[in-house]
């Protein structure tokens, strides 16, 4: 009887403390601008630099036109190229003004036909000249591969015109889907992904220097000698934060749906649980940073190089795994972020395949209970 | 004159040795100005990669005759694409695509053969995994290519042809190493070199020291001076590391002249300095110098022509980014390691960088002594 | 568990720091024994660097002890310091409040932790933020609090309960007298109702004789213990008083006493006087000769003769350097050289100082005391140019120093409440720069720095980063950074907190040698006997002059005889004399 008494009465002593620090917690990340700045503030910067600014399709390429041949095939030929939709070309005087304005930046590159186009080309072998800008590595070589296209096209139907040829003859058509992007733009790909960025800033970054600010400022020691115990600060600590990051997936799932009309194909709540079991990882990491270092500074650029820029450049997010060099994507594996990346896209564009999600939580959840082992194992009352 | 002009200089050579003792007294500030810099131009020159080099796919060959064979043949004959599953139900693409395993199925329907033999147009199937567009589309094109070259062979004699002949300026082969290792030179120094000055008025501030250094007979001027020397040459110690790394590691031929690279740099890492610096004479302590500094380098880096061109942005986006030195500082860098620009073709890259370098650095020596909190 | 029983035992209790680089150790405690009874109020005193600290933490069990054993309460520390945590409260000497809570965020926080039942918390509350005089700014940032308040809010979150076992690191430093009386007494209140047991390290050795053990701790050794009575004996029939004639200045006959250190163990100003004590076999022809005519009589020992007898003993002759100071003798004169005419400072509608004026002449040792948050820092940001006055017009060595131009400010000195350094620069890189800033150069500058090694005892340190220092020697450092260039003003704001007798009896030394020589100071202490020291003082409260003049004439305005009257009563009755209508208004 009295032990259960006992019992209560403990547990009602753990929650009131667990309480006031996760009160204490709250009231300082509200009061400090450049918090809510990190948590709110960027995460909003984020969703529209890579909603609106940052994207990876190819379309309206700016293309100078020199014609030194002014035939009506020569213009047939590029009236398709002013049809399309991936091209906006202007015409040049000379190759030396198309340079120009290459090398100023105003086009990204230029198509020359030479004076005996028509003649080369009645005769049934024509040749037109692409000067693409190589800035842009992946740009130039879309180009290259889009203006093919069109050429090839083009040509096809300018043999049907002028009935030159025999039936065309067998071929291989490529019939092609893409499926999970049915829009084909990136925004579908980068606004999900922003949700790991967002989460390891807020769970990483932000915990790691708060934690370490109290170290720095010795505000731990007369908290220590309290009946508190290390696992209510590093609770009380992860609670705030972690709604934070949470704030971030709201935002970021309202503006995938309303701004860039990204559709939520699998469960919403597994995209709740992989979201909650990431957010625990990425506060386990930024626990054990400040726990180590014990230094704003440290903290800070540990907690960038360690998580937020791995996050940024090796899960997966902008550049796809599977092209890095094998040592490369051996760091890539190593890293929590990419599992996320990978069950977050899977939610948001593919679906329920049940053994990637499983997968990607089992690895995410033990990451999770390792890390903050570890962070609590750290966390010591002690100024030894 | 000179007597005040070398006392002058005293002064700020004494300042600098503090403020380069402050910063490098501590080995473990030393390995975080280093070493990430390194490991950084390292990974990210690997990782920074958009060109395809491994492409796993799943068939699903319902005619699985000659002409299917032939064209796999010459899709596995590349190098890039690897099969990783040959399958039987069309019901099966969805499990492959959909885990992960494979980014792409080629799908031949059963009358592939037939058509292709009456001389008709055959459909290949291509379904791609468009979680990451940007691969889904390069593989597309891939295949594309890969299937015109077949379509040539089996109609040697075509009648009209346009041929194209493309060439690329600047990085012949496409890399997008060529394009990123540049640019890192740059953004990779940009990092610290603002968070460092962000820091050091606002660690002074929070130390108190800051009141002992404005009591003593130090201009403003003086300590601006003093406090923008360290992170410039820190800046250029970084960047010059990343340029190592570029030139002797990637092996990534350098066009333009060494000393138009530095004086843009250097011009690039003052007004960097200035952003910094007047960041932390905004904020309160390091806590608030090292948040707001993180907030204003994530648009800066974003929106500079780093991973993806200025010019495909909106253009309201396209508007702001003047505001950005490292999207000038970049562009100088491509201009002048991939294009061999010259200090004269530059210029317009320049002017910007200095514009920021003078409004930012007088707001901060305004604001040691005028606090706005 | 008897009620007799030790509520901390320690046995050959040991601590030592291993200095990674150097690897070389450090023993903070060499072999410790001690036993305090439960219920007991006991004192830990001792110079820099002496253990306190070490101690209290490792009967916080925020350290381990490396070897011996430690009792707390009847528990091993080192095997189960969370049943130790449970049951005491502790205050570091930095207590970390939370500087974005409120004061009364900050003490909620505490109520939680410690489980204080909401029933009694307001009771308590209002106690603490009378006593602390903090009920006025409950809903304050603590980090908008001045430095004293700061540490009474400390405090005052330490108390939220009344624990088993108190430990109290230096809880008064940069306290006013006010405060510090009623905090006194709240603590005497809590062990006589409550029956609780205190331990409290302290550098004011009158708050150590009111406890009823005293622990002297030198060195990680303990030196001495016993009752306060006990220990006072140790200076029976040595204490004196000696006065001296008219129109001479006390400190002059102090300055003298002190560097007699074969017949004299330690002299402070005293009441117009001065107090000393003698060496046991103190030769009486060489103290009259000392004398000079001075009318001397004995007195009864106190605690800080005994414990300074203590520390001689164990020291030998201390080196003060005083010659190094000597001036070209008569440095003084009338020319005004700060002049402050209705200065007045507002934040928003919070008014810190209030149309203030005074003078302050040439190598005058000018003493700013007031209650914390009365207003000093803030006057003295003004004065050195950091913080432009609301209105009023001020003038040091001529000029504004806010307006004038930087070379100005080569005419002033200034040293913070903080210490400012630079933590990571080791003692010399730390003087060269200051040095360099203010011009020197080349043979000059090392001259200098020579100079201030060897005056402020500096020797050996040369090395270390200023950030490692022991406290003492950090504010010697400061000392001498803002002393290198010569100035013709010194600004000292609180430089003797938490100093321990012996370093601000060499402070003081210092000081007075620097104002013969002509260099005029002005200083902030809560230490009100060091109010004998100076020239001239100005006593503020809620940044309003309450009084100004020598220490004789403002003892006078509290009592007419005016003659014993301690500085600390004087300026208790001062202050609290000024807030008598204000309460009642209220």
């Amino acid at each position: 009887m009295t032990q259960i008494q006992n019992q209560t009465q403990i547990q009602s002593r753990f929650l009131t403390r667990l309480l006031s620090l996760i009160r204490k917690e709250t009231r300082q990340l509200l009061r400090d601008r450049s918090n809510l700045l990190i948590g709110i503030g960027l995460p909003i910067i984020l969703i529209f630099i890579f909603g609106y600014g940052v994207s990876l399709d190819v379309r309206n390429i700016r293309l100078a036109l020199v014609l030194d041949d002014r035939s009506p095939a020569a213009t047939n030929f590029v009236s398709g190229l002013t049809l399309s939709r991936y091209f906006n070309p202007v015409h040049a005087d000379s190759v030396t003004a198309a340079e120009q304005m290459m090398q100023a930046g105003t086009v990204e590159g230029f198509v020359h036909l030479s004076s005996n186009f028509a003649r080369e080309l009645s005769a049934g072998q024509a040749q037109v000249q692409l000067v693409v800008s190589g800035t842009d590595a992946t740009r130039a070589g879309s180009i290259v591969n889009y203006f093919s296209e069109q050429v090839a096209q083009w040509s096809g139907k300018a043999a049907d015109r002028q009935g030159v040829s025999s039936p065309p003859g067998p071929r291989v058509e490529v019939v092609d889907r893409l499926w999970f992007n049915v829009a084909n733009t990136s925004s579908w790909f980068l606004v999900p992904g922003l949700i790991v960025l967002i989460m390891t800033l807020v769970g990483t970054f932000l915990t790691a220097m708060v934690m370490a600010r109290e170290w720095e400022r010795g505000t731990l020691e007369a908290l220590f000698v309290t009946p508190v115990r290390p696992t209510e600060v590093l609770l009380a600590k992860v609670t705030p934060y972690f709604f934070v990051g949470m704030l971030g997936l709201g935002l970021c799932i309202i503006a995938a749906r309303v701004l860039f009309d990204v559709p939520i194909v699998g469960a919403p709540l597994m995209v709740v649980i992989g979201s909650t079991l990431y957010m625990l990882v990425a506060l386990g990491i930024g626990l054990l940073i400040s726990a180590v270092t014990r230094n704003q500074f440290l903290a800070s650029q540990i907690a960038l190089l360690a998580s937020f820029l791995p996050a940024l450049m090796l899960s997966g997010f902008v550049f796809d795994i599977r092209n890095l060099p094998l040592a490369v994507q051996v760091i890539c594996y190593a890293l929590p972020a990419t599992y996320f990346m990978e069950l977050i896209r899977t939610l948001f564009l593919a679906g329920d395949f049940w053994p990637l999600i499983i997968k990607d939580c089992l690895i995410l959840a033990a990451y999770a209970a390792v890390l903050l082992g570890l962070a609590r194992f750290v966390t010591r009352k002690s100024l030894d | 004159m000179t007597t005040s002009l070398i006392a002058f200089i005293y002064r700020v050579i004494n300042l600098c040795n503090k403020e380069m003792l402050a910063v490098l007294k501590d080995p473990a500030n030393r390995v975080i100005l280093i070493v990430p810099p390194l490991l950084q131009s390292l990974l990210f020159g690997y990782a920074a990669n958009f060109d395809l080099t491994d492409v796993p796919y799943v068939v699903l060959d319902q005619s699985s005759t000659e002409s299917s064979r032939t064209l796999l043949d010459r899709v596995d004959g590349t190098g890039v694409f690897h099969r990783v599953a040959t399958l039987h139900s069309s019901a099966e693409i969805e499990r492959f695509i959909g885990n992960g395993e494979a980014l792409i199925a080629l799908h031949f329907p059963s009358d592939f053969e037939e058509r292709l033999s009456s001389g008709d147009t055959a459909p290949l199937q291509l379904i791609v995994d468009g979680r990451n567009s940007a691969t889904g589309n390069s593989a597309v094109g891939y295949v594309r290519s890969i299937v015109a070259g077949f379509n040539q062979c089996l109609n040697p004699e075509t009648a009209v042809s346009v041929e194209v002949e493309a060439r690329s300026w600047f990085n012949p082969n496409l890399e997008t190493r060529w394009i990123i290792m540049p640019a890192m030179i740059a953004g990779l120094s940009m990092i610290q070199t603002m968070m460092l000055s962000a820091l050091s008025v606002a660690r002074e501030r929070e130390q108190g020291t800051f009141d002992q250094l404005l009591v003593t007979p130090h201009t403003p001027f003086e300590i601006l001076i003093s406090k923008a020397i360290p992170p410039i040459i820190i800046g250029l110690v970084q960047s010059t590391l990343v340029l190592v790394v570029t030139r002797y590691w990637f092996h990534i031929p350098m066009s333009g002249s060494v000393g138009t690279l530095y004086a843009g740099l250097l011009m690039f890492t003052i007004a960097s300095v200035g952003v910094g610096l007047s960041i932390s004479a905004l904020s309160a302590n390091m806590h608030q110098a090292m948040l707001y500094t993180f907030v204003l380098i994530m648009p800066l880096m974003l929106l500079s022509g780093l991973a993806t061109p200025v010019a495909n942005m909106p253009d309201l986006l396209q508007t702001l980014t003047y505001a950005n030195p490292l999207r000038f500082a970049i562009h100088l860098v491509r201009a002048v390691y991939l294009e061999g620009a010259q200090l004269g073709d530059v210029w317009r890259d320049m002017v910007p960088l200095m514009l920021i370098a003078i409004v930012t650095l007088p707001l901060a020596a305004w604001l040691f002594r005028h606090r706005l909190i | 568990m008897n009620q007799a029983a030790a509520c901390v035992s320690a046995t050959a209790l040991c601590k030592a720091f291993e200095d990674k680089k150097a690897r070389t150790q450090v023993d903070a405690l060499k072999s410790i024994e001690l036993n305090i009874p439960t219920g007991s109020l006991t004192a830990l005193v001792g110079p820099d660097g002496a253990g306190k600290t070490t101690l209290l933490r490792l009967m916080a069990g925020l350290m381990k002890a490396s070897s011996g054993s430690l009792q707390v309460l009847g528990f091993d520390v080192s095997a189960d310091p969370q049943s130790v945590q449970d049951r005491i409260s502790y205050m570091p000497q930095r207590f970390g409040l939370y500087e974005d809570l409120s004061v009364q965020e900050n003490l909620d926080l505490y109520a939680d932790l410690h489980g204080v039942p909401q029933a009694e918390r307001q009771e308590r509350y209002q106690r603490l933020l009378h006593m602390t005089d903090l009920a006025r700014f409950t809903d304050r940032l603590a980090g908008k609090l001045s430095g004293g308040m700061k540490q009474k809010l400390g405090l005052a979150c330490t108390l939220v309960r009344s624990p088993e076992l108190l430990l109290l690191d230096e809880p008064t430093v940069g306290v006013d007298p006010l405060s510090r009386r009623e905090l006194w007494e709240i603590i005497q209140q809590l062990i006589d109702d409550e029956q609780l047991s205190v331990i409290v390290s302290t550098s004011y050795l009158d708050e150590a004789s009111r406890c009823d053990r005293v622990y002297v701790l030198h060195g990680g050794e303990m030196l001495a213990q016993g009752t306060p009575d006990q220990l006072r004996c140790e200076a029976d029939d040595c204490a004196f008083l000696a006065v001296p004639a008219e129109g001479k200045p006390p400190r002059e006959l102090q300055a003298r006493l002190l560097d007699a250190q074969e017949q004299i163990v330690d002299a402070v100003p005293q009441g117009g006087g001065v107090r000393f004590v003698t060496q046991r076999d103190v030769d009486r022809s060489a103290l009259e000769a000392l004398l000079d005519g001075a009318h001397c009589q004995p007195l009864e020992s106190d605690l800080e003769d005994g414990f300074m007898v203590l520390l001689r003993r164990r020291l030998g002759p201390v080196e003060a350097n005083p010659e190094a100071f000597e001036g070209d003798g008569d440095g003084r004169n009338d020319e005004v050289v700060i002049e402050v005419r209705d200065l007045v400072r507002k934040f928003g509608d919070f008014t810190a100082v209030a149309s203030t004026s005074f003078d302050v002449r040439r190598g005058e040792i000018f003493g700013l005391l007031g209650p914390n948050g009365a207003g000093k820092t803030t006057t003295f940001r003004m004065l050195c140019g950091l913080l432009p006055s609301s209105s009023g017009s001020l003038q040091v060595a001529g000029v504004n120093l806010r307006t004038a131009s930087a070379s100005a400010r080569k005419r002033i000195g200034y040293v913070s409440q903080k210490f400012s350094l630079y933590a990571n620069l080791t003692v010399l890189e730390n003087l060269r720069f200051f040095g360099g800033a203010y011009g020197l150069r080349g043979r000059a500058l090392k001259q200098r720095i020579g100079a201030m090694l060897d005056q402020f005892d500096l020797r050996g340190q040369e090395k270390t980063p200023s950030g490692q220092l022991p406290g003492g020697f950090k504010q010697r450092l400061a000392m001498a950074a803002g002393l290198i260039h010569e100035p013709e003003i010194l600004f000292l704001d609180e430089p003797t907190s938490g100093a321990d007798p012996l370093a601000r009896r060499a402070f003081w030394r210092r000081i007075t040698a620097l104002a013969e020589g002509g260099t005029t100071i002005v200083i902030t202490t809560h230490f009100m006997e060091e109010a004998e020291y100076c020239d001239r003082i100005l006593i503020q409260d809620a940044g309003k002059r309450l009084a100004i003049g020598t220490p004789q004439q403002v003892r006078e305005l509290v009592d007419e005889q005016g003659g014993n009257l301690s500085m600390e009563d004087t300026f208790i009755g001062i202050v609290e004399r000024n807030r008598q209508p204000e309460k009642g208004a209220a």
